[in-house]
């Protein structure tokens, strides 16, 4: 298996973008990746996106994407795993590179979520539950997350400002971020006035209906290093995927995200590190709640401790284990297919020193976390730069 | 999605709440499954208890397409008496009784309908006590 | 011999009161509670409708029996608001009981009486002996139109009866229908509330029917009013029951039991099931019971039972009567309760 270095980056802004086509959003960031890796050409491409099909009737990604890109007749793979499509599609490109499939790979993630009605949206979001047994009761995703809360609350005495700290937090760094749905302060009482969403979450708990795609381009580490000019290398350090139960009732604590401990396990033995030494993270907070026990999940707090984590500021861009410097899904915005695929933006973007008023010092080591569902699957990568 | 196959095929765990126990190591499967996490294919016909209790709890606020009347309902994973969790509304709950530990029962009641001439989809919510 | 085995109950938890529909229409509130002698009646959660009272009340009444749903060979239910216009109520109660595959099942019409005569077949098949056990239910969430005087009592709620020969709970000792073609209230094809003859419902249909049935039924159990500890008629509302006992020499000691009405409305097919079920919670072995159902178009079903030792050892079995009637209900105002009786114009979902 061959180091794998990510060597271009890309991404549209996130918001409601109603000129711009699915096809649009995804060829914009992928020409701006191709460019920033300064590559040509590539030969295959992977597309996470979660449902292009309920969102915009269109199916054969992979397909359409190639095609628009101009870069027939590579290639073309659409992955899915909900919320976690973009992740996915990173480490299907990383194991086409990594075996030596193809040397250049362009990976990306797209999600159109604003040409049909919410309702439709809140409907085709809810695929990712269980169908027979989570959605027919009337369960929504919020509400599949504030039974999460509810009962770490209830095991742990997590505090409702705690959740809505997370929230804060996120929004002090989305205000530096161009590319981001909502740049605007909010404050803790703000979020907890806000509408009543799914007790105990209200709608600035929840991350938002979001267009947008982000694009790495990836090759080789050692066709990296020969490139010139050469930006500073990143490397694929770890890659990993786990799964747990689709429905939240069956997991066995449901205060616990285990296929992000599984997933996270796996990528720090196969970096060879510990959680300690990963510098800062960006992880998937499609609710509040979801970052406090994605912390514990990937054991940089111990099992119930997220909340008070946050409350003490640990996470905050000057705290010791910064977290969605990005803003995170709540301010930067969550077209599902893209969130991975933008984490990873975030995290080259930091570790080349590219961050602009974001960006974090000493940052050597970044974890991507992205989840799909209610965390019935985990994607982690671990990223260095050389 | 409701459609008198879905209705149809849903109708044993809906209406009679039939459940698998693997024959090797006891655990429950509501649904039933193929496979038992253990390993073993071979499984027990068993029928969950009705009586359980809270353990997580919310109040839906904004609902999903189709159940906008219903709005805001309670909804709750509830611990049967045998140790099984399930998802369910809770019905016939004033939210401010919600609280974990909470004693239900599960009752037969309409759970979506496709439009107002549409197929009926019944199943199971969980009641508190009067 | 052929009777009771099993009985149950439902009615749904939410409640309206006169005074709350009295205001909006600019009624008085008061004579209509002096004149129907009714408090308020009981309203279907929006996830409730026949078919969920009708199972409920059946499960109930499988539990006091006591005997696995599989053995129950036919399932009647009697209503003037099945769901489906065209669709089986009687198909998922027998599902959810587990008495499918084998079993007979039809629904029922007949206004008021339908459940009374889903009993009746129940009874009248397992006395063939073409089944072991068969179930006969009445249960309703009829409506009356905004403003008129049904609205009022128009309510919610169902009883089950599982009848069979063994560890029989009440002896069916008599039954006798009486029956006439007259068009007191009706409701035709495709239209949404019913419609009523004002006044001739009165002498016309109720009272000569019930009359009609109890007279007959006395007659044929060579009986006498007093024999009885208990009676139960139709209850559209207090008045004519009680009128309607006086006129036939039953005293208020007798109906007080199975008037159920002041408090839950008129439950329709379910109205003198209810009461029965309700005086079954209470009666001891020997009590003798005279029910008389009466349904609009118009007929009416009676039935003697006497009461067996096998009875108190059920009556804890399951939930009582009283227990879904009286216990903590759940108010509610004008506006709630006409959104959950879907009287609401919306617009149209895609």
């Amino acid at each position: 298996m061959r180091d794998v270095a990510i060597i271009g980056i890309g991404m549209t802004d996130f918001g409601e973008l109603w000129n711009d086509s699915l096809r649009d959003l995804f060829v914009k960031a992928a020409l701006e990746a191709i460019a920033d890796a300064g590559v040509d050409h590539v030969d295959s491409l992977v597309a996470g996106c979660m449902t292009p099909g309920l969102f915009t009737g269109q199916e054969h990604l992979g397909s359409l994407l190639a095609d628009y890109l101009g870069q027939g007749p590579i290639p073309g793979t659409r992955v899915e795993s909900a919320c976690a499509s973009g992740g996915l599609a990173l480490r299907v490109g990383f194991m086409e590179v990594a075996s030596g499939m193809s040397d250049v790979v362009l990976v990306g993630g797209v999600e159109k979520m604003t040409d049909v009605s919410g309702a439709q949206a809140t409907y085709a979001l809810a695929t990712a539950a269980d169908q027979d047994y989570e959605a027919f009761h009337g369960a929504t995703f919020p509400g599949l997350y504030a039974l999460i809360a509810s009962a770490h609350m209830h095991k742990y005495g997590t505090k409702r400002e705690d959740l809505a700290q997370v929230a804060v937090k996120n929004h002090d760094n989305g205000l530096l971020n161009p590319h981001a749905q909502y740049r605007m302060k909010i404050t803790v009482d703000q979020v907890i006035q806000s509408v009543k969403v799914a007790d105990p979450l209200n709608i600035l708990d929840c991350s938002p209906i979001t267009d947008g795609a982000a694009c790495a381009v990836l090759c080789p580490l050692e066709m990296a290093r020969k490139m010139r000019p050469r930006k500073p290398v990143v490397k694929i350090a770890a890659s990993a995927h786990a799964t747990d139960t689709i429905a939240l009732h069956q997991r066995e604590d449901l205060t616990f995200l285990k296929s992000t401990w599984e997933a996270a396990q796996k990528a720090y033995k196969m970096a060879g590190i510990k959680a300690s030494d990963v510098d800062f993270a960006e992880v998937h907070d499609c609710f509040t709640i979801a970052e406090i026990c994605v912390l514990e999940a990937l054991g940089v707090v111990k099992r119930g401790q997220g909340g008070k984590a946050t409350r003490d500021g640990l996470t905050a861009r000057d705290g010791k284990f910064p977290v969605n410097p990005s803003g995170g899904l709540k301010s930067k915005g969550h077209p599902v297919g893209a969130t991975g695929v933008a984490q990873i933006h975030e995290i080259v973007s930091q570790l080349r020193g590219e961050a602009g008023a974001r960006q974090l010092k000493n940052v050597k080591r970044g974890l991507a976390q992205n989840m799909g569902g209610s965390g019935g699957s985990a994607i982690v990568h671990i990223l260095e730069v050389l | 999605m409701n459609t008198p196959a879905t209705v149809r095929r849903n109708t044993p765990q809906r209406y009679r709440m039939e459940a698998g126990k693997c024959a090797s190591c006891g655990k429950v499967y509501f649904p039933p499954r193929v496979v038992c996490a253990c390993g073993s294919r071979k499984f027990k016909a068993y029928s969950l208890p009705s009586e359980g209790k809270v353990v997580a709890h919310t109040v839906i606020r904004t609902a999903p397409r189709g159940f906008g009347d219903e709005a805001p309902y309670c909804m709750g994973i509830v611990e049967l008496k045998d140790g099984t969790r399930i998802l369910c509304q809770i019905a016939d709950c004033e939210p401010e009784r919600l609280k974990v530990g909470l004693p239900v029962a599960l009752e037969f009641r309409k759970i979506q309908e496709a439009g107002e001439s549409g197929v009926i989809a019944y199943g199971y919510k969980a009641v508190p006590e009067r | 011999m052929v009777g009771i085995v099993g009985y149950g109950a439902y009615i749904p938890r939410y409640r309206i009161k006169v005074e709350e529909i009295a205001k909006v229409w600019g009624a008085d509130a008061p004579s209509y509670k002096k004149g129907l002698m009714l408090r308020e009646k009981s309203v279907p959660g929006p996830d409730q409708d026949v078919i969920t009272i009708a199972v409920e009340a059946a499960k109930n009444a499988i539990r006091r029996a006591g005997v696995s749903g599989e053995r129950v060979g036919a399932v009647y239910v009697g209503s003037e608001s099945h769901p489906y216009a065209v669709k089986p109520t009687g198909t998922a109660v027998a599902e959810v009981i587990g008495a499918v595959s084998d079993c007979h099942c039809a629904d029922l019409e007949f206004a008021c009486k339908a459940g009374s005569e889903g009993m009746f077949l129940a009874y009248g098949l397992v006395k063939s002996g073409e089944v072991e056990y068969a179930l006969g239910i009445g249960a309703d969430t009829s409506q009356g139109a905004p403003g008129d005087a049904l609205e009022y009592s128009a309510a919610a709620g169902g009883a089950a009866f599982l009848m069979g020969t063994q560890n029989v709970v009440a002896t069916v000792d008599c039954q006798y229908s009486f029956m006439t073609d007259t068009p007191d209230f009706w409701r035709r094809e495709y239209m949404h509330y019913p419609r009523h003859g004002g006044r001739f419902t009165g002498d016309m249909a109720y009272f000569k029917h019930v009359r009609g049935g109890v007279e007959g039924i006395l007659k044929k159990a060579k009986a006498k009013a007093k024999d009885f500890k208990y009676a139960v008629f139709h209850q559209p509302n207090g008045k004519f029951p009680m009128k309607m006992a006086k006129d036939l020499g039953f005293t208020e000691e007798q109906m007080k039991t199975g008037l159920l009405v002041p408090t839950l409305g008129n439950t329709y097919s379910g109205a003198s099931p209810l009461g029965l079920s309700a005086i079954l919670d209470e009666a001891r072995p020997g009590d003798r019971i005279l029910m008389c159902s009466f349904g609009s178009g118009a007929g009416s079903d009676a039935f003697v039972f006497t009461c067996t030792k096998n009875l108190p050892k059920v009556q804890g079995k399951a939930k009582k009567t009283r227990d879904y009637l009286d216990k903590n209900p759940f108010y509610l105002d004008y506006g709630t309760y006409v959104k959950f009786r879907r009287k609401i114009r919306k617009n149209v979902e895609d």
